[in-house]
């Protein structure tokens, strides 16, 4: 089989194991649009993979991802790694990893509940499940299973 | 366990050996909510009541229970009178109400408010409803009425009747009643029944909750008819509510089918679920179950506040 026809990136961050059809979402989640980055970005959809069949992977250069977005990323897609590249060697690589408690990147569902009005606080949430994601919102206690709709 | 200082937002919140000491201290102060006894426990301590939706059991025994302890309650005016209709956020409202008082009881429409508050203030916040959300202490008020007329809650059937989709009362008393080891049963027409995240819940506990919509299925068994009204709004064709209301509307033709010793309990106000006819009889416990109001919430003021009786 033919490798992918992408080059390695001197700087940036590879996404890799991403959820196969997520790989759109991740880039909403990291910003990219299209028309706001100076540096290549590389989007791979339904490779092969050997531990989950296919995948999908995104690779941004000259861009490092904060913690809000890594947890978004968790969200939506549990087994994803993240790998930062300086100087085209790996210099960190690890799995995403949901906490136990999530706050401030996902709107609660509930179109009643008090964190939808101009209060001063973020949602938070408490996952009852990683994989796949399910959330329970601690004001409204309502449960959270389409995750990917409710990202901020 | 000290409950001093503690914020009751959620039945959840609570163990059952705390729900039980709460039930028990309220048992001792029944007393002094029928006003045979008289203490000033609580004397210079101040209440805030906040209700920004109408009530009036849960509001009054609120200020009854404070009376009776010796303290005293501060009334909102109409909200529209209040800040917030200047738009003042319920953060702000709270933050400058929890320097006037030593406890806030909330009722507010939206859900989560309650949990909101409790994050802004210091002091204690109680929870008297947040929208279609919890609304603990007619959990605990209705646990106290069922052990109070059988001595125990293990054991004793009880059917949930009614709303049990949009009725607050209904889903933390289901799980409540579970903790207790209650048998449930869930009463209800298809489109009305217990939500699944409920059952779920029930279920994940240990409890087998049985679902029905054929009221003459259960009358015979069960110790307890915990009867909610059926909400005329939610229904677009009212020939349909009426179809609804009037399948399991409670009157002495239908008890007579009943244990002799079953009590018909409803959070109130009620419309039609239960004829007039049914008041006189002994299964009749819905006023008592409103006057439990009373001792429960003088417990759990005694409680988060930290006071003892003598």
């Amino acid at each position: 089989m033919k490798e992918f026809k992408v080059t390695p990136i001197r700087n940036g961050t590879v996404i890799d194991h991403i959820e196969c059809g997520m790989a759109l979402k991740v880039l909403r989640i990291i910003g990219v649009s299209g028309t706001n980055v100076q540096s290549p970005v590389s989007v791979l959809m339904h490779v092969p993979s050997k531990k989950t069949g296919f995948k999908d992977v995104v690779k941004v250069e000259d861009r490092e991802l904060d913690m809000k977005e890594v947890d978004k990323i968790a969200l939506i897609s549990p087994r994803a790694t993240i790998n930062i590249i300086r100087d085209f060697n790996v210099a960190e690589k690890f799995k995403v990893n949901l906490p136990d408690v999530v706050r401030g990147i996902v709107r609660c569902s509930n179109p009643s509940c008090i964190t939808n009005l101009k209060e001063p606080v973020e949602a938070e949430f408490t996952v009852e499940s990683k994989h796949p994601a399910v959330l329970r919102c601690i004001y409204c206690d309502r449960i959270l299973e389409d995750v990917a709709e409710q990202l901020i | 366990m000290s409950f001093k200082g503690m914020d009751i937002v959620s039945i959840r919140d609570l163990s059952r050996e705390q729900m039980e000491q709460v039930l028990d201290l309220a048992e001792k102060m029944i007393p002094y909510a029928r006003g045979e006894t008289f203490t000033k426990v609580l004397e210079g301590r101040i209440l805030a009541n906040l209700f920004f939706e109408p009530s009036t059991r849960t509001r009054m025994s609120f200020e009854s229970a404070m009376t009776r302890l010796g303290g005293r309650s501060l009334e909102m005016s109409h909200p529209s009178m209040m800040s917030i209709a200047k738009g003042e956020t319920l953060a702000d409202t709270i933050r400058m109400v929890e320097s006037y008082s030593d406890v806030i009881v909330l009722r507010h429409p939206q859900e989560g408010s309650a949990r909101l508050a409790a994050h802004f203030s210091t002091k204690p916040v109680i929870n008297a409803g947040d929208g279609a959300g919890q609304h603990p202490t007619q959990t605990l008020l209705d646990l106290f009425t069922i052990r109070r007329q059988f001595d125990r809650i293990e054991g004793i059937k009880v059917a949930l009747v009614g709303d049990l989709k949009y009725g607050r009362t209904a889903h933390s008393l289901a799980e409540a009643l579970n903790m207790f080891g209650a048998e449930v049963t869930f009463v209800a027409p298809p489109n009305l029944q217990m939500p699944r995240e409920t059952i779920r819940q029930v279920e994940k506990m240990g409890g087998k909750p049985k679902l029905t919509s054929k009221l003459e299925e259960v009358i015979k068994e069960v110790d307890v008819l915990y009867v909610t009204r059926i909400q005329k709004e939610r229904f677009p064709d009212p020939a349909e509510y009426q179809k609804v209301a009037g399948c399991y509307r409670i009157d002495n033709v239908l008890l007579r089918e009943a244990k002799r010793d079953l009590i018909v309990m409803h959070p109130l106000p009620r419309v039609d679920e239960i004829a007039p006819e049914v008041d006189g009889t002994q299964h009749a416990k819905y006023f008592d179950q409103a006057f439990n109001g009373v001792p429960v919430r003088m417990a759990l003021l005694l409680l988060v506040l930290g006071g003892e009786l003598a």
